[in-house]
């Protein structure tokens, strides 16, 4: 009984074991891990730096040296689709952190303060939610440039909605409990309040629609890249290795140079999304707004 | 019924204002200014000065938003620099594309996800629901320019059933039905791109209200009462399940448009999405500041909509403030 009284030892019991009983978020969890780790060890994994070019051997299929061929300037493509692992991987998390910053610093006042802040952080998500992505992310991208920078800018500035729409939803719904008021009878600041005791309250829906940002900031990185308004040559990134199957010849003849990356991002995005999945089994949030919202791409 | 629709207006007009804002900005970002390529080099930077004065481009920004945001309202959204005609005229020429490819994608989503949604509903936890739900954490997660590729490869390259891009077979002068033929085969890849991820979300959506709706109290009495599986099924259930897939199908649209954008540039597909790629890579940037207020103020009128058409079909909302 004495062991109850751990906080920390009860609540990893609560989340952690039911979590990797949850059969989604295991396989889930392996295949991140799986992914990651080779992006991460990347030098130790291959002998090619990816920039090195091979001026024997160009375009040329896989072979015993170069695993996955080579690229059209003889660059190894294995080592690239390692190495642009954690250019992707990076962006998307920086992404994620830039509209998690945003989304929930707004959605927090929105939600607390309600009365004029929330009305106008209210209309600002619905002017941003009015752009279809992508036409407003490929006018930032040309004002801007492509760089892997201005990708983490562009998602982190028109992604943030949703995160905040939720964040106001939880706090709404949470600002008026017994805890709250009694925390605030005893003159505890409102900043405490939101981070102490509302945010705390708010975990569960939150980290599960954070996790399914990854996933759709991976896409966007992606896809930007493939229409080279993302990360830009020679960095390589999963989604610029793509562009290269713009080419029908490339599409008929030379699989190595668009199969690999496209199903990496695949696996990638899927082993987050059931992630996501085993999370929100889980933790079970109570649906504050539909996880769609946040899920466009 | 009028004054929801009246209130309803009325409250979107903020935000209008607030997109025509967000792309006036933008176009203050935009790089060089208005006389790069439309003068001659031999110009004095003293006379530049003066042209650039005269046409209101150093006047304070309050007023050149007004006289810009004036304008645009009556439908002039300034010219191409590429081409020269007004852009909207060049909106003009490529929506249909755009529509024919998002409108077409839509109902074939709507056409295999309204019965496979109700069909799943039905048998949560059954071997075709399990596999159904694989299916869509697989369709989305696969990036729409990936599948784009896969499905060219497969059926435009190997099996040579449909073209690989593009809107009409060039060089024929088919009339008629064999012209609207050839555009339905060019218009099928594309379309289907963009159905496999949306397919996936709306039969998840009709799926989970289905088997939350059966297990309500009003469906529970319709069966105790006697009738049948089907006489409750499609009157009761489905009527009640409609009502949410308004509010979804306007909330995808943006998504929908916005993957619609991508598909047309993979595809050479020539519509706006294809129209707003050409103008970034010649650097026309009063196209594509007309490209994203048009899209803006598309899905503004379409949520719009949304929601006045859920308001018929539930009462109760017209009379929540």
């Amino acid at each position: 009984m004495m062991q109850e009284l751990k906080p920390f030892g009860r609540a990893r019991r609560i989340i952690f074991s039911p979590l990797l009983a949850d059969r989604y978020f295991l396989v889930g969890l392996i295949l991140l891990l799986a992914l990651t780790a080779l992006a991460l060890l990347a030098p130790w994994l291959t002998a090619h730096s990816p920039d090195d070019m091979d001026l024997y051997a160009i375009e040329a299929p896989p072979d015993a040296d170069h695993l996955l061929g080579t690229d059209e300037i003889g660059r190894d493509v294995f080592s690239r689709l390692l190495y642009g692992g954690r250019v992707s991987i990076l962006v998307a998390l920086a992404a994620v952190f830039f509209q998690a910053v945003i989304g929930v610093s707004l959605g927090c006042i929105a939600g607390y303060k309600r009365g004029l802040a929330d009305t106008l952080v209210m209309r600002v998500t619905d002017i941003i939610m009015c752009f279809p992505f992508y036409a407003l992310a490929i006018t930032l991208a040309a004002i801007l440039g492509a760089s892997s920078w201005n990708v983490i800018l562009i998602i982190g500035v028109l992604h943030w909605t949703g995160i905040a729409r939720l964040v106001r939803a939880e706090l709404l719904s949470l600002r008026e409990s017994g805890y709250v008021q009694a925390a605030r009878a005893m003159g505890v600041g409102g900043i405490t309040i939101v981070f102490r005791h509302l945010l705390r309250n708010a975990y569960a829906p939150l980290i599960v629609n954070l996790t399914l940002a990854v996933a759709n900031a991976i896409l966007s990185e992606a896809a930007l890249s493939f229409i080279g308004l993302g990360v830009k040559q020679p960095q390589p990134s999963w989604g610029n290795m793509l562009a290269a199957a713009q080419s029908i010849r490339v599409i008929d003849y030379e699989w190595w140079l668009w199969i690999p990356p496209g199903l990496t991002i695949v696996l990638m995005v899927l082993a987050i999304n059931f992630i996501g999945e085993g999370l929100s089994r889980v933790l079970n949030p109570r649906p504050a707004i539909p996880v769609k919202d946040i899920y466009t791409h | 019924m009028f004054s929801y629709i009246l209130r309803r207006v009325v409250i979107s007009i903020p935000v209008l204002i607030g997109i025509s804002l967000v792309v006036f900005f933008l176009i203050k970002l935009q790089p060089g200014d208005p006389l790069v390529g439309m003068i001659s080099p031999e110009t004095t930077p003293e006379q530049k000065q003066e042209m650039l004065r005269q046409a209101g481009y150093l006047d304070p920004l309050w007023l050149q938003y007004l006289r810009w945001a004036s304008r645009a309202v009556f439908g002039d959204f300034g010219y191409s620099l590429q081409s020269g005609a007004p852009v909207l005229t060049l909106i003009d020429e490529r929506i249909v594309n755009t529509l024919l490819l998002a409108g077409s994608s839509l109902l074939i989503t709507l056409l295999i996800a309204l019965p496979a949604g109700i069909f799943l509903g039905l048998r949560r936890g059954s071997l075709p629901d399990i596999m159904a739900s694989l299916f869509s954490f697989v369709a989305i997660s696969i990036p729409v320019f990936f599948i784009a590729i896969l499905l060219v490869k497969i059926f435009a390259i190997n099996l040579r059933w449909f073209p690989v891009s593009g809107v009409s077979t060039l060089g024929t002068h088919d009339h008629g039905a064999a012209y609207l033929y050839d555009v339905a085969r060019h218009l099928f890849l594309p379309a289907v791109t963009l159905a496999i991820g949306n397919i996936a979300i709306f039969s998840r959506y009709l799926r989970s209200d289905i088997s939350h709706l059966i297990n309500q109290n009003f469906i529970k009495a319709l069966f105790a009462k006697g009738l049948k599986r089907r006489a409750v099924i499609y009157p009761h259930l489905l009527k009640n399940a409609s009502k949410p897939l308004i509010t979804v199908i306007g909330m995808e649209i943006p998504a929908l448009l916005s993957a619609t954008l991508l598909t047309e540039i993979i595809f050479n597909w020539p519509g706006i999405g294809r129209l707003s790629f050409d103008a970034i890579q010649s650097r026309d940037y009063p196209l594509l500041m007309g490209i994203v207020l048009f899209l803006a103020v598309i899905t503004l009128v379409i949520n719009v909509v949304a929601d006045i058409l859920y308001a018929v079909v539930d009462p109760r909302v017209r009379l929540t403030p």
